[in-house]
Order: C-alpha cells, then structure tokens, then sequence
C-alpha cells in the first residue's frame, strides 16, 4: 500500500517474512533523461543503505535494513511506528521541546563522529518512537570527513526550523546543546563553520 | 486602480502600467530597456548610467501606451531590491522625483516578492511554489505563516550566472542562455557532471567547472550545453519538487529570465504532471524583470494602506524575500 510519495520515492507499507515493513522504491523521473535518471537512482539506493547500516553501528536510531534491491531501486526496512517530530514540535511543552531537540543534537553528533552527514536534516525526517529520536531518509547522505560538510547539514536543519517552525526560535539553540555534549571533535569548530555558512548566505545582513 | 512601477535592480530598466481588475491584474504598458555590456559582466556603474539615459524616456512611453493621463496614475512602486546598489538607486530616484511631481504616493516593492505576485496576478494560480531563476538569484519561494519565505536557492551562484560563465567561457555572447538552449537541441552525448543538491539548495560552481574542463578536452560545445542543461535543470527541477513536497502545495509557478527556457518549462511542467499539480508561467515579459511585476506587487500593497514616506525611500541591496510583511494576503 502506498502511504506517501515523496519528490523522488514512493513510501510503500508492505510484509516481509511476516513484519510489518516499509519499502521504498526511487520512481522514474520523466522530467529527466534516461541516463541521468538511472545514474542518480542506484548511486543514491546503494549509498543509502550504505549509510543506514552505518549510522545505526554509530548508535542512531534507524530503521533496520532487510533488503535491498539494485535492480528495482528499492529498500526494504524496518516500520518504525511513531509520530514524525515535525507533526509533534507544535504539541509538546516547553520542556518537551527542548528535550526532543537534545535528543536530535545528539543523534547528529553520533552521526557526525560516525563520518556521516545526513544531508536532509529535517523535522519531517524524523519519527519519535519509545523516548528515541529515528532518523530516516537517509538518501541525500554521504560520508564525509569535512567540517564544511557537518556544518552544512546542521545549518539546514537551522534553516528546516525556521521555514516550519518559525514561531520556536530555540529550538535550534536545544539542538545544539545536545550536539556539544555528544560532539567528539571540536563543536567550536562546528559552530564557526556554521556562522561562516550564514554570512555566506544571499542577502544577509 | 492603476499603478506605476519602475524596475532596476540589474541589467533590466523598465517602466509597467497595470490596473487591477477583478483582482487580476491587467497590464497596460511594459516596457524595458535592457543594459548589455560590451565584454564580461555587468558592472553596476555603467549599467546605473545606461538606466538613467533610458528612465525619462520610458516613463512618458510607458503613459503614452498605457493610454492614460499621467494624473489617473493612483501609486507610484519601485524595486527597493535586492540587486546592484547603483542600479537601484537610479530607479527610486526616478520613482521619487515622479511620486513628488505627481503627488502621489510611493511604494518600495521586493523584487523576488514581485516575480511571484505577477505570476498569482496574470495566470490564475492562487498559491504556488515559485520557482524564481534569473542571473543573480535561483530561490524557491512559498508562502508559509503569513510570509514568503525561501525553501531553497542557490548556495554558490544563479543558474543564468552559471549559463553566462559558461557562455563567456565558450566564446558565446551576453546573455548565453538563449543560445546555450539552441546548442542544446543539437546535443546528443551525454557527459556527466557533478549533480549538486542540498536538502531543497542547489549549487552549481562545481558542474560550471567540470564543464569547462570537458570543453578544454575537445568536446563538442552542443553536448556540453546539453549536458549542462540536463544536469542543472534536472537538479532545479528536483529541488522544486521537494519544496512541493515539503509544503504540500499543488502548484507551481516559474519566474525569472531562465523560465523563458523551453526544457526547463518542459521538465517543471512534466514535473507537475507527475505528481498531479499545476504548472504555471507569465507570458515571457512578465517573467523577466520588468516594471510592471514592480507596479503589481505595489498596488497589491497600496491597496491594503502600505506606502513608503520618500525620507524612508532607501533602497536595499540585500533586501530578503521573508522581511517582507505580506499584508494583502491575510
């Protein structure tokens, strides 16, 4: 059944040996020519699960990996059956709030130690299930060592709260709380970076 | 109501007339005057010196064509920015001397802002994804709590920037777009190139660079446009679809130079098909910068009381799609 189309896979909820399971298969683009279209397909499936597998031995929440198909463009992984965070922010208390985005900040920093950056890091990427923050949606990730590229994925979760949820302005603050304490390089060096990314932004005053 | 706009925020002057009528918008007169340097980019000078010659003139043209008298003119707007600090001051001096000269009010309109109020004012989309893509500025702009904020855009340079580095780099005159387009057509390899996409940015000094390689090992320039257009476009296209996504919107709008483009019309259309939208796009004047999307936006704002005093007239080179109060659409 599918449950939601997103830009570039469908979200399809189906069984696999008995589990409730989500499969997500990377759909054709028409609007793009055949050979692009395939080349970004199957780099981004390998690469996702790749990453996947990855940051869950780095100590983040994910959805499980049960199969991956290269010929069809598809994973199928565990259902992780929660409520997305983006959906949740506007529920929670003060406090809540700022727990959940500790939470967050310290998931990213697992995965930053782990050489991974997310490269999607938003509220709607993310489901809340048994006191755990799991991130999903893994497919504009990457590995990487550079702190140009850790500061990139942390400013667009920056740029995420304020375009969704403009009207909590700390929330970014919370996450970056969580980040230093978990953070095993220098977080200092993160922030900078960070700075640098928005002064470089257009029309910033 | 009727109002006049002056737009200069780069290489474009030019002076609209528009009416509102039934809450559409009706143009009465367009014109533009566009500044094309003689090598290389544009420099802000020059370009501020080209408008000034030209600004007189198109005023009393653009009246003329209007066929109205200058004293039916109710709101004078301008483009306050962002673009070339030159530039935009050469057009609000204009605007103010003729706010004065005809004691009427003054509007400062955002021009990204206005990119997108022409397209809900002449082609029947009421809340779109715009997808704003000229020389200086690749953004994606929606409206979401009460502001037009940007869900994406360019983190290096503008995809008519990228075309027009291109284009000087391939020997091609200013602006390259159009030609780059035609060489496209007759494209037939692909190359590949670096696809930059971040969340719902995109970035494009990278593909601009490995196309310039690929031209300094002898491959054909149709095939690199090709691959150039394929690969930037696609991205663009793919960013659009995201901020659809994101915000749930059914439509989505082009604006900009760039939108003149046929396959980026074609892939956002087939983009919009795909997912069940609508796709949406100003006839060609509107979608380059020109006066009467600035004579739009400041109606819609006059309309609901905002003016501007001519001491607070200032103009800003970095003014932001979402420091704008959107009043008129509450």
């Amino acid at each position: 059944m599918l449950i939601y189309r997103g830009a570039e896979a469908e979200i399809i909820m189906d069984t696999y040996l008995g589990r409730k399971v989500i499969k997500k298969k990377r759909i054709p683009k028409g609007y793009r020519i055949p050979e692009l279209d395939k080349r970004l397909r199957l780099q981004r499936t390998k690469e996702e699960a790749k990453l996947m597998v990855e940051a869950r031995r780095g100590g983040v929440p994910v959805p499980i990996i049960y199969d991956v198909n290269l010929k069809e463009f598809t994973i199928v992984m565990e259902y992780v059956d929660g409520e997305r965070v983006k959906e949740l922010i506007p529920k929670l208390t003060e406090r809540g709030r700022k727990e959940i985005c500790t939470m967050i900040g310290k998931n990213i920093a697992r995965l930053h130690n782990a050489n991974i950056v997310h490269g999607d890091l938003t509220t709607s990427n993310m489901i809340f299930k048994d006191e755990k923050v799991y991130f999903i949606d893994f497919g504009l990730g990457e590995f990487s060592f550079e702190i140009e590229r850790r500061g990139v994925d942390l400013h667009l979760l920056m740029e995420a709260f304020s375009s969704a949820h403009p009207e909590y302005p700390d929330l970014f603050n919370h996450v970056m709380e969580g980040y230093r304490s978990t953070y095993k390089g220098n977080a200092r060096e993160i922030e900078k970076k960070i700075e640098e990314i928005i002064k470089r932004g257009r029309y910033m005053k | 109501m009727i109002a006049l706009g002056i737009e200069g925020t780069a290489h474009t002057i030019g002076v609209g007339i528009v009416e509102d009528l039934n809450d559409k918008c009706r143009v009465l007169a367009n014109i533009i005057k566009m500044y094309k340097p003689a090598e290389g980019g544009i420099h802000p000078r020059d370009a501020a010196n080209h408008h000034a010659t030209h600004l007189p003139h198109l005023v009393t043209k653009a009246i003329e064509s209007a066929k109205i008298d200058e004293r039916e003119i109710d709101v004078i707007a301008f483009s306050k920015g962002p673009g070339m600090g030159p530039c935009l001051r050469t057009a609000a001096t204009a605007a103010r001397a003729l706010a004065l000269y005809l004691e009427k009010p003054l509007v400062g309109v955002n021009h990204c802002v206005a990119h997108l109020e022409i397209g809900r004012g002449t082609t029947g989309c009421e809340d779109p994804v715009l997808l704003y893509v000229s020389g200086g500025n690749t953004q994606i702009i929606a409206f979401a709590k009460g502001k037009y904020r940007v869900f994406g855009e360019t983190l290096d340079i503008g995809i008519g920037n990228c075309l027009d580095k291109l284009g000087r780099y391939l020997n091609l005159p200013f602006p390259s777009g159009p030609i780059i387009e035609k060489l496209a057509k007759r494209g037939k390899k692909y190359l590949d190139l670096p696809y930059t996409i971040k969340g719902m940015d995109v970035a494009f000094s990278g593909l601009l660079t490995s196309a310039q390689k690929y031209y300094e090992k002898g491959e054909r320039i149709e095939d690199i446009c090709y691959s150039v257009q394929e690969t930037a476009f696609s991205a663009l296209t793919e960013v659009t679809e995201r901020a659809m996504a994101h915000v749930g919107k059914e439509e989505v709008l082009l604006g900009g130079g760039v939108a003149s483009n046929e396959r980026l019309r074609e892939m956002i259309k087939k983009m919009a098909e795909e997912r069940g939208a609508k796709f949406f796009v100003p006839e060609k004047s509107l979608c380059i910068d020109n006066g009467a999307m600035i004579a739009w936006t400041g109606l819609l704002m006059y309309r609901c009381g905002i003016t501007t005093k001519v001491e607070d007239s200032f103009i800003d080179q970095r003014f932001r799609t979402d420091d704008v109060i959107v009043k008129w659409r509450e």
